[in-house]
């Protein structure tokens, strides 16, 4: 009578800094590649949504108002708690998706890296997308970016975990406020996620992730008067449609990229300040010179 | 009610029974309803040191038109504004034959802390300023000290300096320590307006907070000021109103006090003539969820109007 029983974690959503169930009840099994069940992941629903934008719309004004500086140690504490818990990751990974144990290994192995690669833009994007406008007159005149609002994600099945953190750090650098839609096949990393968020200093509400059907949840989250931008990646032509039509009513940015797998690990492509860009508004501002 | 009765609260199942009014299942018609309802009993509120004029005047213009949008049916106007007596003729101007009542708290609200001819000399310059109904606070000091039959008197000078003026008579309910104490206040306050004169349903309203001292309204003590309420009523016929206020933010709260009042008082207390919330946030959580049921899509608070 001495085996031990297994103490399993029970995956839950990432809600205002906490980790609520969710409100429908609902939930599914993770398997692993024999099929055999490993976890349950919640379903959320669109009240759980609704909670989560209540939640990213108090965090606003304070990680608004947080300086650029603060944001970027942030991000990097981000990278530091998920270098810490690698294998846990690659486990993760490796269990839940075809990827090979080595492949699982170096996707979140560029995870971190690309976290540190926005802590990194988030000081430094204002000088790429800024400006200083010549003007007729005794002034100065310059552009600055402002973060959009808060923003909806919807990540792409895989890569469950690169696409997400990619997905979510360019909105963070920005200044917006998060909520968003993990991989639906291959929640586990993204519940994995949250930890990391909970635990690296990132003020509770500021980034919310939801596991469930993203075809139930794309539609609340496009028509949410309250969100003010939406990125996502990989839709059906049918989703980019009902999100962009949905999306007009309060006039959201809307930015939805198509990648493939090796595209997800191009920096240049998907984590330079162009992927910042559409989450952020541009303020000018005059000044008189001095002379 | 008989005179030395007195009822001793069971705390624990006041609590219980509270809570169990949070449980029900309000959807649909019967929420778009509830919601109207709610809005047409509010009490729209701002008692700040730094309200001014057009603070009051903007308040107005909300209580008269909460939504600027065009919905069908339209919804309700509140039930009354209430502000600090040097704002009363202000408001006044704006309301006037609107339907919508100018409320002013008076007797050295908050505190209550004042002679009482001050007191009643505030009351008195509110009503005529146009004040319509009159938010007094009970000496606390005086009732935490045991001199019941002192507050008792205070309450009826300042029900006589009403002239016709609608009483609500704030307890404070955050410094009366016990639920024990909180019937005991509220008995206290409905026997002394009622053995002054014949009254009439709705003259009189017991009301939670001064919403300047937290914990202010909640279920438990709202339950207890009703129960009182009801035995006031099985004695006498007579029925007095009931005013939560401070603490009530979201649309859910108030359907979940809606659905207490119906179960304690029945259906008769279910209008703004004899139930009140006091709230200012409020009024933009309950039009935000009657638009999300209209429209089916989430609002913004940026949708709605301030103040």
């Amino acid at each position: 009578m001495n085996a031990r029983l297994d103490v399993i974690k029970t995956c839950k959503l990432f809600i205002g800094g906490a980790f609520p169930r969710t409100e429908s009840g609902r939930s599914r099994p993770i398997l692993d590649g024999d099929d055999r069940v490993i976890a349950h992941a919640c379903v959320a629903s669109r009240k759980d949504l609704r909670n989560a934008v209540e939640a990213a719309r108090k965090a606003a004004p304070a990680w608004l108002n947080a300086s650029a500086y603060l944001r970027g140690q942030i991000l990097y504490r981000m990278a530091e708690m998920l270098e810490g818990r690698r294998d846990e990751f690659a486990n993760a990974i490796a269990t839940t998706t075809d990827a090979t144990p080595a492949k699982a290994r170096k996707e979140v192995e560029q995870s971190v890296d690309r976290l540190v690669r926005f802590a990194g833009w988030s000081d430094k994007f204002q000088q790429i997308l800024g400006c200083q406008n010549p003007v007729n007159g005794p002034y100065y005149n310059f552009t600055v970016p402002q973060p959009t609002g808060i923003t909806g994600v919807l990540a792409p099945s895989t890569p469950s975990l690169l696409a997400l953190v990619t997905l979510i750090a360019g909105p963070l650098c920005a200044g917006c406020t998060v909520v968003a839609v993990a991989s639906e096949d291959t929640p586990l990393p993204a519940v994995l996620l949250s930890e990391i968020c909970a635990t690296s200093d990132v003020p509770a509400g500021t980034v919310n992730i939801l596991t469930g059907q993203r075809a139930e949840l794309i539609e609340p989250m496009a028509s949410h008067r309250e969100i003010a931008a939406i990125n996502g990646a990989n839709l059906t032509p049918s989703q980019r449609t009902g999100i962009q039509s949905a999306a007009a009513d309060n006039l959201k940015r809307v930015h939805l990229a198509k990648h493939t797998e090796d595209q997800w690990e191009d920096d240049e492509l998907v984590a330079s300040p162009w992927n910042i860009e559409p989450f952020v508004e541009s303020k000018t501002i005059w000044h008189p010179s001095a002379t | 009610m008989q005179p030395g009765r007195n009822h001793l609260v069971d705390s624990v199942m006041v609590k219980q029974r509270a809570a169990a009014f949070t449980k029900r299942s309000i959807k649909t018609e019967a929420k778009s309803s509830g919601l109207r309802l709610a809005i047409s009993m509010l009490d729209l509120t701002t008692l700040e040191g730094k309200d001014s004029p057009e603070k009051v005047r903007s308040l107005c213009r909300k209580a008269l038109r909460p939504y600027e949008g065009t919905i069908d049916p339209p919804i309700p106007s509140v039930a009354a504004v209430c502000v600090y007596p040097s704002h009363v003729r202000t408001a006044a101007k704006v309301l006037a034959g609107t339907g919508v009542n100018v409320a002013s708290v008076a007797t050295g609200f908050p505190s209550g802390q004042y002679p009482l001819e001050v007191r009643l000399r505030d009351v008195t310059a509110a009503v005529e300023a146009g004040a319509d109904e009159i938010d007094m606070v009970i000496n606390r000091g005086a009732f935490l000290a045991g001199r019941h039959s002192e507050v008792a008197e205070e309450i009826r000078q300042v029900w006589q300096a009403c002239e016709g003026a609608h009483l609500k008579i704030i307890l404070e309910t955050g410094e009366l320590e016990t639920y024990d104490n909180v019937r005991r206040a509220s008995d206290l306050a409905i026997e002394a307006v009622d053995s002054s004169g014949v009254l009439k349903d709705g003259d009189v309203f017991i009301k939670t907070s001064t919403g300047k001292i937290s914990p202010a309204a909640t279920m438990p003590v709202t339950l207890i000021m009703l129960e009182a309420i009801r035995d006031h009523y099985l004695d006498t016929g007579v029925r007095i109103g009931m005013k939560p206020a401070g603490g009530i933010k979201t649309a859910k709260q108030a359907l979940h006090y809606l659905v207490m009042v119906k179960e304690t008082l029945g259906d008769e207390w279910l209008t703004p003539d004899l139930f009140r919330f006091g709230a200012s946030s409020l009024t933009n959580d309950l039009l935000r969820q009657l638009l999300k049921g209209i429209t089916g899509q989430y609002m913004a608070m940026h949708d709605f109007s301030e103040a």
